[in-house]
């Protein structure tokens, strides 16, 4: 029956995206309603060949096949966004890498700059977490994961957010809201996507076996729930035309603003961080064989971050037309976020002591310590920013991009990069590893490549500062805007050198997580027959 | 007097002094005599399921289950 309700529903959207598709009003539109059609009737056949068969979701055993789809799209996300990120990155070293004339302005840097960032937070980034949240609720809660092929769903849903995303920019459909550039249907969709997999998590720990919630669940817990409520509130818009993609913000002015750094600095701190701390707090007692190093403190570090991130968001606004308290409040918000971020930072470290010898025979656990080493640095390095007066010199330069990119490159992607080493051979049943060796040049490439990216960015970023506001004798600007680019160029080459580096690492790991399953046999499977207890 | 002072007023009076004790109150809470053993064994859950979910029927085997 429930097969029957679904082919209906998935005809339906099929046809209706086929009539919205004839409707369009612009080509982002159209593009897009071509692409639900067509996923919508991949899906129907795909329900169709297996109606009426019998469902198996075997309680004994965890639904692991959506953790493995998700590794295997973090990888490949990872490559492509590492990848528009280069190109973007020369770009604004070599402005002919535009190739304006030749592909009509569609791949200026302004349009692949949205497609790089939401690439690798959202694809890359946001894949990591949802396969490592699966991963890490079920081993958690000794429970196979709520809602049968629920998580499915979520997966291919989330998916698909992400084409229709990176198409649409490139086409012109953005609602230039920094990080939330999506427009209004995708934005229905990925809530709906959303509201899936908050309650594939939640049944997972409902129905738990282990008396407590482990702290990792905690983090990923409060990174659902709040992503869900800022993108609802940051997202409130009004379409146009139902058959168009253009949409009307219904805030305004400084209120729009506002709305929208708060929910731009929560995602980096229910994103980026509370979520990867959910990693960090399974992975890396995981990988070093022992428990966190303080529990208490993984306590404390979740509710002084929770508390503490939402209001850090004003930061993001000094000297704008935002109200000075709402200003100084953001940035004493920040500056208080040192010690969360820092219990947790030593939190993570410490988890190591007793086992330091790991980090010199363990490339695995060395890429997790860097990360979260790189968590701390720019966890410092932030709230340092947002300080009112070191803002008026790092806001709108290059130190701002340096910035991110340490906290970015080095926390978020290292830990993920840990994550996916750890999870190959337990998911595909092998022995190890294929080469611990290419883990090792991974690591030295990806270091020393966020290094020079880094380094670049703060002395261009604090040199154009300084050049923006030098002035002569009789009060005037020394220097033109033109100037201050040319004057980065060198530091634009040595930060998309870094980049490659980067790339380079991130496709060593591809191949090496390849040849782990590819190469090796598999052992004695996990999943065999339980026998009675 | 309008909405936006009400709330403003409520949010920075009360509500902060609720939420200033809540947080007060985790932190004592995580410090209460008799956490130690709690806390001990709530960080060795990621070393109990590796491989499959508890048995059916299987509800808080705190202390068992596989423990490495």
């Amino acid at each position: 029956m429930w097969d029957y309700i679904k082919l209906a529903v998935l005809g339906a959207i099929a046809v209706l995206a086929a009539i919205a598709a004839n409707y369009a009003r612009d080509l982002a539109y159209m593009v897009n309603a071509l692409t639900v059609m067509l996923a919508a009737a991949i899906t129907f056949v795909w329900v169709l060949r297996r109606t009426d068969t019998p469902k198996v979701q075997p309680a004994n055993e965890y639904l692991d096949g959506v953790v493995r789809a998700g590794v295997i799209a973090t990888a490949f996300w990872g490559v492509v966004g590492f990848l528009v990120g280069v190109t973007v990155a020369f770009q604004l070293a070599f402005p002919a890498l535009n190739f304006s004339e030749l592909a009509h302005g569609y791949l200026n840097f302004g349009k692949l700059r949205p497609l790089h960032t939401s690439a690798v937070i959202f694809a890359f980034g946001g894949n990591a977490l949802l396969m490592s949240s699966f991963y890490v609720v079920q081993r958690t809660s000794a429970a196979r994961l709520w809602g049968g092929n629920l998580a499915w769903f979520v997966f291919w849903g989330y998916q698909l957010v992400i084409v229709l995303a990176a198409t649409g920019y490139i086409l012109g459909a953005t609602q230039s809201k920094e990080y939330a550039e999506p427009e209004w249907y995708v934005d229905w969709w990925l809530t709906i996507v959303w509201v899936a997999y908050l309650a594939v998590f939640l049944g997972t720990i409902i129905k738990r076996k282990e008396p407590h919630i482990y702290v990792a669940n905690w983090f990923y817990l409060s990174f659902i729930v709040t992503i869900a409520m800022l993108h609802v509130v940051n997202n409130l818009a009004i379409p146009v035309s139902v058959f168009g993609s253009k949409s009307v913000q219904v805030f305004a002015g400084v209120q729009d603003a506002m709305t929208q750094w708060w929910y731009g600095h929560n995602a980096v701190g229910f994103f980026l961080t509370a979520g990867f701390l959910g990693m960090m707090y399974y992975f890396v007692p995981k990988q070093a064989e022992r428990p966190v190093f303080s529990y208490k403190l993984s306590i404390i570090h979740f509710w002084a971050l929770i508390f503490l991130y939402i209001w850090a968001g004003p930061h993001h606004l000094h000297y704008t037309a935002l109200p000075e308290w709402a200003s100084t409040l953001g940035m004493v918000f920040s500056i208080i976020l040192w010690m969360p971020s820092w219990g947790g930072m030593i939190n993570g470290l410490m988890t190591l002591s007793g086992a330091w010898d790991k980090i010199r025979t363990d490339p695995v656990i060395r890429m997790m310590v860097i990360s979260v080493g790189f968590y701390g640095m720019s966890t410092f390095e932030g709230p340092m920013m947002s300080i009112k007066a070191v803002n008026s010199l790092s806001h709108y330069t290059d130190w701002t991009i340096g910035h991110v990119h340490s906290g970015a490159l080095g926390w978020n992607g290292m830990i993920t990069f840990g994550a996916l080493y750890f999870l190959v051979p337990r998911l595909w049943n092998r022995a190890g590893l294929y080469s611990l060796k290419l883990v090792s040049w991974h690591f030295w490439l990806a270091t020393i490549g966020i290094v020079l990216y880094a380094a670049a960015m703060w002395v261009t970023g604090i040199m154009e500062g300084l050049m923006w506001r030098e002035v002569d004798a009789n009060g005037f600007l020394v220097n033109a805007f033109a100037d201050t680019v040319a004057a980065k160029f060198p530091m634009y080459v040595v930060r998309g050198l870094g980049g490659v580096m980067y790339l380079t690492g991130a496709i060593i790991m591809v191949y090496n997580l390849w040849a782990t399953v590819a190469k090796q046999p598999a052992t004695a499977t996990a999943n065999a027959a339980v026998p009675a207890e | 007097m309008d909405t936006y002072s009400l709330f403003r007023e409520i949010a920075d009076s009360w509500v902060l002094l609720a939420l200033v004790l809540v947080f007060l109150g985790v932190v004592i809470w995580a410090f209460r005599p008799g956490s130690r053993k709690v806390h001990e064994d709530v960080a060795n859950i990621p070393f109990r399921h590796e491989d499959r979910p508890a048995p059916a029927g299987a509800t808080g085997d705190r202390g068992q289950g596989g423990a490495r």
